[in-house]
């Protein structure tokens, strides 16, 4: 497959039910998919001669807290062979479990390790799902869009009790978040630069 | 009568020399034989996605910077150049060869440092301290440009923040007449070296499919002999205006790897010189005042210019709602922004791919049945950076 447009017709006959919808944009390719058929469609991609995605490259996930399905979480891959990089992705509900790619890809392991870490998204056959990046005995989970930049507790070697202790965060001053988005628009041309400007002056 | 021996679980860090950081690696041992290891990640993590979702894109640069602190600018780059797809800019041609000669410059010194560090921890002393002593001018080029000598805050969507100043060029090249006799130095010393090569001939082999299974890129792929690099596969600014050679391991081992990366090291001076060459005077960033700040003396002329510049820097430029990966080929692997705007100032998601993160998590496939004593030069080969890994 040389190109991404006989790519996405190859996608699209091959996988038609488990498709949901494709696009191309910036060169890449866009899939989504249903939660069910994760595991279908890598094994697909992964293996046929003609699309060879042998590397993942990364997983992750975007928070909608608003929406019903909140969690969209994404697939990255690349294929060497062909040079092209295709996006997977689809939407689970807060609490939705959903199946492990570390049986298809070795690494995806620390991939959805720092997944469940940073959003709490949960995985089932994942050998070893423990937080990676947080600290030992964290909780919440980071990147959702509901847990405050300050975090909610801080660590300080405590003279009495002879060991790190953990406390509410008390800051002197809140991160000040001023909101700056204004109404205007400006113009869409760009200004020519004008010689004329310094001779002026 | 038997006896039970039991493994010895072992603490590698997260104070060690030879974990490049703050690594802590739990060992479990037959002997002197490594059976298990278990790096624990995430005492560097400093939550840089969390910070940059609430900054605007121009304050979200730096933040670049603190990942790999080794290479700095490639690493920018990668972001600067997702913010450029989405907004479809067009980057002045002198600014995209400065941006690529201070890749190179970023590799080199990214290269240089873990060469000799590696040495360090297999026992060679003298190599670190004539290979940071060229380090130290490639970051006085940094500051010559940027103001910094590490966080160098130095590439912007559009081009980069400022022109070189004068007698920059002049120095780059005379450093580019120079550093090849390092490089051969550095290899009269280690290449044919017998303890050099006793500690790193058949030491941590990965096989073409291993390394692509576990997500490897950059110098631990090429040196199992995948001819991949990004920078000729996938080119972007002008990587495809220049003439440099890729070059390709066989064994997959560690000491295939030094000799991928002391080879990478004459091909970035290349390129270097041939950027030198290329590059003509004219604007270093785009025009449209809606995206880089205009110039100090346009501020105190115009009034237009005044008002742009009070914009940009409270509240930023809008990037249009769309979703973009990009990955650049840094030192270490490939490095890649996954961006998600929303059509305000401030990214709505801003995913990083640090290659460490994956060659790291390998350490466990790497190392089983080695001895204890090839840890470090394994480690060492992985060439691996916790502000990047941590994030």
């Amino acid at each position: 497959m040389n190109n991404l447009i006989d790519l996405e017709k190859k996608i699209n006959s091959e996988l038609t039910t488990k498709i949901n919808k494709t696009s191309i944009k910036h060169n890449q390719i866009y899939v989504e998919i249903d939660k069910e058929d994760l595991i279908d469609v890598v094994l697909f991609i992964k293996t046929n001669k003609d699309t060879k995605f042998r590397q993942l490259i990364d997983i992750t996930v975007v928070d909608y807290p608003e929406e019903i399905q909140r969690f969209k979480i994404v697939y990255l891959f690349l294929s060497h062979e062909f040079n092209h990089r295709i996006i997977l992705s689809y939407f689970i509900n807060e609490n939705e479990l959903i199946s492990s790619l570390t049986s298809v890809f070795p690494s995806a392991n620390w991939m959805e390790r720092e997944v469940f870490d940073m959003y709490g998204v949960n995985f089932k056959d994942h050998p070893d799902l423990r937080r990676i990046l947080t600290d030992y005995g964290f909780e919440g989970h980071p990147l959702r869009k509901d847990f405050p930049l300050t975090g909610n507790s801080e660590v300080r070697y405590s003279e009495e009790k002879k060991k790190v202790i953990k406390e509410p965060v008390k800051l002197e001053q809140n991160y000040r978040n001023f909101d700056y988005e204004s109404p205007w628009e400006g113009t869409k041309y760009i200004k020519e630069v004008s010689e004329t400007n310094d001779k002026k002056n | 009568m038997t006896k039970k021996i039991k493994n010895l679980n072992l603490n590698f860090g997260p104070q060690h020399p030879a974990a490049h950081g703050v690594l802590r690696l739990i060992l479990e041992l037959d002997g002197e034989v490594v059976e298990k290891a278990d790096p624990h990640i995430g005492l560097l993590h400093r939550g840089t996605e969390k910070l940059i979702e609430n900054k605007t894109y121009m304050q979200a640069v730096p933040y670049f910077d603190r990942l790999d602190y080794v290479a700095p600018m490639n690493q920018e780059h990668a972001f600067a150049l997702a913010i450029e797809k989405i907004l479809d800019i067009d980057v002045p041609i002198r600014a995209q060869y400065i941006r690529v000669m201070f890749c190179e410059i970023g590799r080199i010194l990214s290269h240089i440092l873990n060469v000799t560090t590696q040495a360090l921890d297999v026992g060679a002393l003298t190599p670190s301290l004539w290979g940071f002593e060229e380090r130290e001018t490639l970051m006085t080029f940094y500051e010559r440009a940027s103001g910094s000598r590490l966080h160098a805050n130095y590439f912007r969507a559009g081009g980069v923040h400022q022109d070189l100043p004068a007698g920059l060029e002049n120095d780059i090249a005379k450093f580019c007449e120079t550093f090849p006799k390092i490089i051969n130095d550095l290899e009269n010393l280690l290449t044919d070296n017998r303890i050099f090569k006793q500690r790193n001939v058949d030491i941590g082999l990965v096989t073409k499919d291993d390394a692509l299974d576990y997500s490897f890129s950059g110098v631990m792929i090429r040196g199992s002999g995948v001819p991949w690099d990004l920078r000729k596969s996938q080119p972007y600014d002008c990587y495809d205006q220049l003439e440099f050679k890729i070059p390709v391991g066989k064994n997959g081992d560690c000491y295939d790897r030094y000799l991928c990366r002391i080879e990478e090291m004459k091909e970035s001076v290349s390129i270097i010189k041939q950027c030198l060459s290329k590059m003509e005077k004219g604007p270093i960033k785009t025009f449209d005042n809606k995206i880089s700040p205009p110039s100090k003396t346009e501020i105190k002329q115009s009034m237009e210019a005044l008002i742009h510049h009070f914009k940009l820097f409270t509240e930023g430029y809008r990037v249009p709602k769309d979703e973009i990966y990009t990955a650049v080929e840094a030192p270490k692997g490939e490095f890649g922004v996954y961006l998600i705007s929303d059509g305000s100032s401030k990214p709505y998601k801003c995913k990083i791919r640090a290659p460490g993160f994956s060659h790291l998590q390998s350490m466990d496939y790497l190392i089983k049945g080695h001895m204890l004593a090839d840890v470090p030069a394994v480690l060492g080969s992985l060439d691996i950076v916790f502000g990047e890994v941590d994030r």
